[in-house]
C-alpha cells in the first residue's frame, strides 16, 4: 500500500532521540519524561542501576550474591542486568539464582520452569527451595486446610524463611530482590495506611538485614516498574506473568491502582513517595524486639519460637488459626522478652503472596 | 482494515489465553482516522472475554498497561488519539501481574 521507502513504518511521535538526536525515539521515561530511542534506553537504564550499586556500595569484589528469581519481570530483568553489569564492570560477583517452589500447582510449576531456562539463557546456577522440604506442607496443602482466608501470612512467613535457608545453601554473602520503584512506594504507602510509621523509614533502604542471617537488597529501588518491562519487551527477556491464584489481598491492591492513577497525573510521584518515606525520621517510643533465636529451629527470632514454626505447629495440630494475628497467650505467651512492637509486628513485604519477588 | 493485536504481561488470559490477534476493523461511520480510542472500544467489544476492569478504566488502559504501536510508545504519539493505519501492530501489556 505504501511506496518505496515505507519498510518501516512512519513514524507517528517525534522526530528524534533526545540523547542521541540520531534514532527515532521509542519511549517517555516516567522518571524525566525523556523522548528516547532503543539504543539510549538500554544504556541510561543499565547506567542508573550501576550508578545506585556503586554509590550504595552494594557489593564488594568477591562476594556471592543470589538472585531471588521468581520467573517474574522484576526479577528476570534483574538476574540479566546484573550478570551484564558484572561482566561490564568487573564487579567480581559470583552470581545464583535462587527460587522458592510454595508447591502451588499452575502457578510456581510454571514459573519455575521459566526460572529453569533462566539458568541456562544467563549461565548462573539455580537453587530451588521448596515449602514440601522445608516445613512438609506445600501451600496446595495448607489451602486444602485453612481456606483462602490467611494463607497469605503462611506464604509470606515461609517465603521470608526459605530464602534465608536457600541463601544458607548456596553460602552467599547477600540476597538481592527484584523490588522496584513502584513496589517501594506502594510500601510506603501501605506503612502510612497501618500507621507503622516505625517500618516507614526502614521500608525505604536499599539494604536490610543486616542483623539477620543475610542481607538483602533491592537494586531497583529507583526503577520504574513501566521501565523493566519496557525493558523487558524490548529485549525479549523470558518471563512469566500470571497472577498467583492464591493472592486476594484487595487493600494492597487498591494501594498499587492508587500509585498508578498518580504515576498517569505526574510520574515523579513515584520517586517524590519513595523520598518521603526516607525522610520520615520521627522520635519513636517503639521499641523493636530483641532478637533471640527459635528454640525450635535456630532462626532468627525476637519470641521462643520463630513466627514460622508456630504457624507450623498449628498445621500439625489441626489448629491453622494458631499464630494468625496477634498472639493470645499460647506457646510464646510465657516468653519475657515479647514487647509491644514484637508481638504485633508484621512486616509489609511489597508484592502480594506467591508474586514471589519477595 | 487489517491490525495485529498483541497481549502480555497477562492481558491474554482476558482473551482465550491467545496472545496474538490478527483482526479486522473498520472505520466507525462518521470518523476520518481510526484511532486508538476506537481501537480499545472494538477490542473491549470483541476480544476482551472476562474481567473487563482489568484492560480498561473509562475510556482508556486502566493505568500499569503499556500500549506500544508499531513498537513505539503510545505516550509518544498521542496516546488515545494516535491514528492507526492499515498493517500496525499495537501490543498491550500488563505490568501488574507477578514479580
Ligand atoms: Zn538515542
Ligand atoms: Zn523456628
Ligand atoms: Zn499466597
Amino acid at each position: 500500500m505504501e511506496a518505496g521507502e515505507a519498510k518501516s513504518k512512519k513514524p507517528r511521535g517525534p522526530r528524534l532521540c533526545c540523547i542521541c538526536n540520531q534514532r527515532r525515539p521509542v519511549l517517555k521515561r516516567p522518571k524525566t519524561l525523556q523522548q528516547i530511542c532503543r539504543e539510549c534506553f538500554y544504556e541510561v537504564f543499565e547506567e542508573e542501576i550501576h550508578q545506585v550499586i556503586v554509590k550504595n556500595r552494594l557489593f564488594k569484589s568477591g562476594e556471592r550474591v543470589a538472585i531471588g528469581a521468581s520467573g517474574g519481570k522484576d526479577s528476570t530483568v534483574l538476574a540479566y542486568v546484573l550478570s551484564e553489569l558484572n561482566r561490564r564492570h568487573n564487579y567480581g560477583l559470583d552470581l545464583f539464582l535462587l527460587s522458592i517452589d510454595e508447591g502451588i500447582t499452575g502457578y510456581r510449576d510454571d514459573s519455575l520452569e521459566t526460572v529453569k531456562r533462566n539458568e541456562v539463557q544467563y549461565g548462573l546456577p539455580l537453587q530451588i527451595v521448596s515449602y514440601k522440604d522445608l516445613y512438609g506442607w506445600t501451600m496446595d496443602e495448607i489451602v486444602k486446610m485453612i481456606g483462602l482466608k490467611n494463607n497469605c501470612t503462611f506464604c509470606g512467613v515461609f517465603r521470608r524463611q526459605a530464602l534465608d535457608r536457600g541463601a544458607a545453601l548456596l553460602k552467599v554473602d547477600k540476597l538481592v530482590t527484584g523490588h522496584n520503584a513502584d513496589d517501594i512506594a506502594e510500601t510506603v504507602l501501605l506503612n502510612i495506611l497501618r500507621g507503622d510509621i516505625a517500618r516507614l523509614s526502614r521500608c525505604t533502604s536499599i539494604t536490610t538485614g543486616e542483623d539477620g542471617p543475610i542481607p538483602r537488597c533491592k537494586p531497583f529501588k529507583y526503577t520504574y516498574e513501566k521501565e523493566i518491562v519496557m525493558y523487558a519487551y524490548f529485549k525479549k527477556l523470558d518471563y512469566f506473568s500470571t497472577e498467583c491464584i492464591y493472592s486476594p489481598n484487595a487493600y494492597r491492591g487498591f494501594a498499587r491502582e492508587f500509585i498508578k492513577d498518580l504515576e498517569r497525573l505526574r510520574p515523579r510521584a513515584i520517586l517524590d513517595i519513595i523520598k518521603s518515606g526516607e525522610d520520615f525520621r520521627i522520635a519513636t517510643t517503639t521499641k523493636m524486639p530483641e532478637q533471640g533465636t527459635c528454640e525450635r529451629c535456630g532462626y532468627i527470632s525476637s519470641q521462643k519460637w520463630c513466627k514460622a514454626c508456630v504457624l507450623l505447629e498449628g498445621l500439625n495440630r489441626g489448629l491453622p488459626k494458631m499464630g494468625i494475628g496477634r498472639p493470645r497467650g499460647n506457646l510464646n505467651g510465657d516468653h519475657k522478652k515479647v514487647t509491644k512492637a514484637g508481638a504485633t509486628a508484621k512486616s509489609i513485604e511489597s508484592k502480594q503472596c506467591g508474586s514471589l519477588d519477595f | 482494515m487489517q491490525l495485529t493485536l498483541e497481549f502480555g504481561g497477562g492481558l491474554e488470559l482476558l482473551c482465550d489465553s491467545e496472545k496474538i490477534h490478527k483482526v479486522n476493523v473498520d472505520l466507525p461511520n462518521g470518523a476520518d482516522d481510526f484511532t486508538m480510542k476506537h481501537l480499545l472500544s472494538w477490542v473491549r467489544t470483541n476480544l476482551i472475554k472476562e474481567r473487563p476492569e482489568m484492560f480498561m478504566k473509562g475510556d482508556t488502559v486502566r493505568p500499569g498497561v503499556l500500549v506500544l504501536v508499531n513498537d513505539c510508545d503510545w505516550e509518544l504519539s498521542g496516546q488515545l488519539d494516535t491514528t492507526i493505519e492499515e498493517k500496525d501492530v499495537i501490543v498491550f501489556i500488563s505490568t501488574l501481574h507477578g514479580g
